[in-house]
C-alpha cells in the first residue's frame, strides 16, 4: 500500500480499463434518477398540465381550460380559508418548536446525569407514527374524559372542561400542539449538534470576563448558532406547510373547517370529489406557495450571511 | 464548567431535564397504561395511571376483531422491501457521487434534497392516475416504488455523508489490486459502511413504516393496506374504541421505539451529519 502511494500513477491505466469513471458514475446514478424523476418530477409536471384542464374522473372529461381552475381558485372561499390556516400553522409551528427547541438544546448543552436518558427518550415522539400521535392527542385532549382536562381542571386552570378539537375556536391550537409535540425534541436534537460546535474557549473567555450566562447565550452562542437556527427553521416551515396526516385524522379539517389546510382540502377535491383538474389547481397553488417560502428564507440567509461577512 | 455552576442553575438544569423527560415519554406512556384499562375506567372521571383492573381486552380486540395484524403483515412487507431498495439505489448513488469524478456532485445533492421537500399531496393525484392506468391500485409494488422515491433523499444524503469520511487512500490502494468499481463498493466501502447502512436502513424504515397519505389513497382494502390507514379507521358504529386504538398504537410503536433506542447514537450522528454541516 505505502509502496504503492510513493508511486503514483502506475495502477492508474488499470482503473476502469472497461469503463472510464463518468460513465460508470452516470451507469450508478441511473436508478436513483429513474425513481426520483418517476415518482418526483414527472407527478409535478403532470399536476400543472392537469391543473389547465377539467379532468374529473366522474364526468370523464379531460379537456383543456386554460386558466379556468385557477379564476376559480382565487375566488374560492374555502382555498383562501385553508391558505390562512395552513401560514398560520406553518408560522405558529415553526416558531414554538425552533424557540423551545433552543431551549431544550440549551439545557442538553449542560453536563448533568441521565443525559443520555433524555436524549434518547427524545426520539420517542419523532419515531411514532402520526397518525398514533393524532389519535393519541384525540385521547388526551378528549372533551369530556381527556387526561389534558382533568389536569387543568383539577389544577383550578380552567372552570369546565374544553372541548379541544371539537370546537372551531380551539381545534386549530390543539392540532398546533400535537406538532409541537412531536417535533420539537428533534428540532432540539439538530440544534444541540449546531451549539456543541461553538467552541467552548469563547465561552470561558468570556466568563473570565465576568460576562453572565446569558449575555454569552446572546452575544456568542446566538450568534454563532444563527446558520443552524435558519437552516432547520426553513426545513421545518418547509415540513410543517405539508401537514396532512395530522389534521385527517383529528379533526378531518373540521369542525366548520376550522382546521382545513391546502394538503386536506386538496387531499379531498382529489379524492372525494374525483375533480383532478380543480385539486391539481389547489395543489399547484401550494406548491408555488412553498417555493416563495424556500425563497425568502433562502434570501434572508444569504443576506445574514453576507452581513456577518 | 461544573464549578462555576450555582445550585440554583443546577436545580433549574435537573428541572429542565425532568421536563424534557416527561414531554417525551410521559403521552406514550398514558397512551400504553390506558390500552390495558377497562373502557369503563377509562370514562370514570378519576383517571389513573396503574391500570386497575388489568385487562388484555383492548388487545383482543385489535387483533382479532380488526384484525391488526394482517395490516402488520402488510406494512412489514411494504417496509422491508423499501429499505432494500432504498439503501440498494442509494448506496449506488452515494459511491457515485462520491467517490467518482462526478461534475457539480453537491448541485446534484441539492436537487436530490430539495425533492424530499416537494409537496406530497402535489404528487398523490397524478401519480393516482398512473398506478390506476397501470391496474397498480391496491398493490404492494405501488407502495413500495412510492416509497423509494421518498426515503431516498434522505438515505442518499446521510449514506454520502458516511462516505465522504472514508479515506480516500483505500480507494487508490484498492485500484492498485486491480479491483472493479462495483467491487470497490460491494468489497469494500459497503462493508466498512455497515454501521451507518444500519442507520439509513432504520430511517427508510421508519419513512415507510410511518407513511399515510399515500397509503391511503392507492389502497382500500385490509389485503393491503398498512397500519397508519388501519389504525386511522379504527372506529366503531356509535363510540371511538379509545382503548383498541392505545393497544394497537403500542403495538405498532413499542417496537420501533425499542429499535430506535437501541440505535439512537447512530441515528443522531447520521441524522446531524447528513441534516446541518458546519
Amino acid at each position: 500500500m505505502t509502496a504503492a502511494a510513493t508511486v503514483p500513477g502506475i495502477g492508474r491505466p488499470r482503473l476502469g480499463k472497461a469503463l472510464p469513471g463518468t460513465v460508470w458514475a452516470l451507469l450508478l446514478l441511473t436508478p436513483a434518477f429513474v425513481s426520483l424523476a418517476s415518482v418526483s418530477f414527472y407527478p409535478i409536471v403532470n399536476g400543472l398540465y392537469l391543473s389547465l384542464t377539467n379532468t374529473s374522473l366522474i364526468t370523464q372529461e379531460n379537456e383543456f381550460s386554460g386558466f379556468s381552475n385557477y379564476v376559480q381558485l382565487w375566488g374560492d372561499a374555502q382555498f383562501w380559508n385553508a391558505w390562512w390556516h395552513t401560514m398560520w400553522f406553518t408560522f405558529a409551528s415553526t416558531v414554538l418548536e425552533t424557540v423551545i427547541g433552543l431551549g431544550m438544546a440549551l439545557i442538553l448543552c449542560e453536563a448533568f446525569k441521565g443525559r443520555g436518558l433524555v436524549r434518547a427518550a427524545m426520539l420517542v415522539p419523532w419515531a411514532m407514527p402520526t397518525v398514533v400521535t393524532s389519535k393519541m392527542f384525540g385521547w388526551l385532549f378528549d372533551g369530556q374524559n381527556g387526561i389534558i382536562n382533568y389536569i387543568l381542571l383539577h389544577a383550578g386552570l380552567i372552570d369546565q372542561n374544553v372541548n379541544w378539537y371539537g370546537s372551531p375556536d380551539t381545534a386549530m391550537t390543539t392540532i398546533i400542539i400535537a406538532d409541537v409535540w412531536k417535533t420539537t425534541p428533534f428540532m432540539a436534537l439538530l440544534l444541540l449538534t449546531g451549539l456543541q460546535t461553538v467552541p467552548n474557549s469563547l465561552i470561558e473567555a468570556a466568563r473570565m470576563d465576568g460576562a453572565k450566562g446569558w449575555i454569552t447565550f446572546w452575544y456568542i452562542r446566538l450568534p454563532l448558532l444563527m446558520p443552524t437556527l435558519l437552516i432547520a427553521g426553513l426545513f421545518r416551515a418547509l415540513d410543517a406547510f405539508r401537514v396532512f396526516d395530522l389534521v385527517y385524522v383529528l379533526t378531518g379539517g373540521g369542525p366548520a373547517d376550522s382546521t382545513e389546510t391546502l394538503s386536506t382540502l386538496s387531499y379531498k377535491v382529489l379524492f372525494s370529489t374525483l375533480q383532478f383538474g380543480y385539486g391539481s389547481a389547489v395543489s399547484t397553488a401550494m406548491f408555488v406557495t412553498e417555493g416563495i417560502i424556500a425563497l425568502a428564507f433562502c434570501l434572508y440567509l444569504i443576506r445574514q450571511i453576507r452581513r456577518a461577512q | 464548567m461544573k464549578d462555576t455552576r450555582s445550585p440554583l442553575q443546577t436545580i433549574a438544569i435537573y428541572l429542565g431535564a425532568l421536563l424534557i423527560l416527561i414531554w417525551s415519554g410521559g403521552p406514550f406512556i398514558w397512551q400504553f397504561s390506558i390500552s390495558f384499562q377497562l373502557d369503563k375506567a377509562l370514562t370514570s372521571g378519576s383517571p389513573s395511571l396503574i391500570p386497575d383492573p388489568f385487562t388484555l381486552e383492548h388487545y383482543y380486540n385489535a387483533f382479532i376483531e380488526k384484525e391488526l395484524h394482517r395490516y402488520v403483515w402488510n406494512s412489514l412487507v411494504v417496509s422491508l422491501a423499501t429499505t432494500f431498495l432504498c439503501l440498494f439505489v442509494g448506496s449506488l448513488a452515494a459511491f457515485a457521487l462520491s467517490r467518482l469524478n462526478v461534475k457539480g456532485r453537491f448541485g446534484i445533492l441539492m436537487v436530490i434534497l430539495s425533492v424530499s421537500m416537494f409537496p406530497q399531496i402535489a404528487l398523490v393525484g397524478p401519480l393516482y392516475l398512473v398506478a390506476t392506468n397501470l391496474g397498480l391500485l391496491d398493490t404492494y409494488t405501488a407502495l413500495i416504488i412510492t416509497y423509494l422515491a421518498l426515503g431516498l433523499p434522505l438515505v442518499t444524503w446521510v449514506l454520502f455523508g458516511y462516505f465522504e469520511t472514508l479515506p480516500r487512500e483505500i480507494d487508490e490502494a484498492a485500484r492498485m489490486d486491480g479491483v472493479s468499481v462495483p467491487g470497490l463498493l460491494w468489497h469494500i466501502i459497503l462493508p466498512m459502511s455497515l454501521p451507518s447502512l444500519v442507520t439509513t436502513g432504520l430511517l427508510a424504515f421508519i419513512t415507510a413504516w410511518n407513511e399515510f397519505l399515500f397509503a391511503l389513497a392507492f389502497t382500500s382494502n385490509i389485503d393491503r393496506q398498512t397500519i397508519p390507514v388501519g389504525i386511522a379507521n379504527f372506529t366503531n358504529q356509535y363510540y371511538v374504541p379509545w382503548g383498541d386504538i392505545a393497544a394497537a398504537s403500542a403495538v405498532v410503536t413499542v417496537p420501533l421505539i425499542v429499535l430506535v433506542l437501541f440505535f439512537q447514537r447512530h441515528i443522531i450522528e447520521g441524522l446531524t451529519q447528513g441534516g446541518i454541516k458546519e
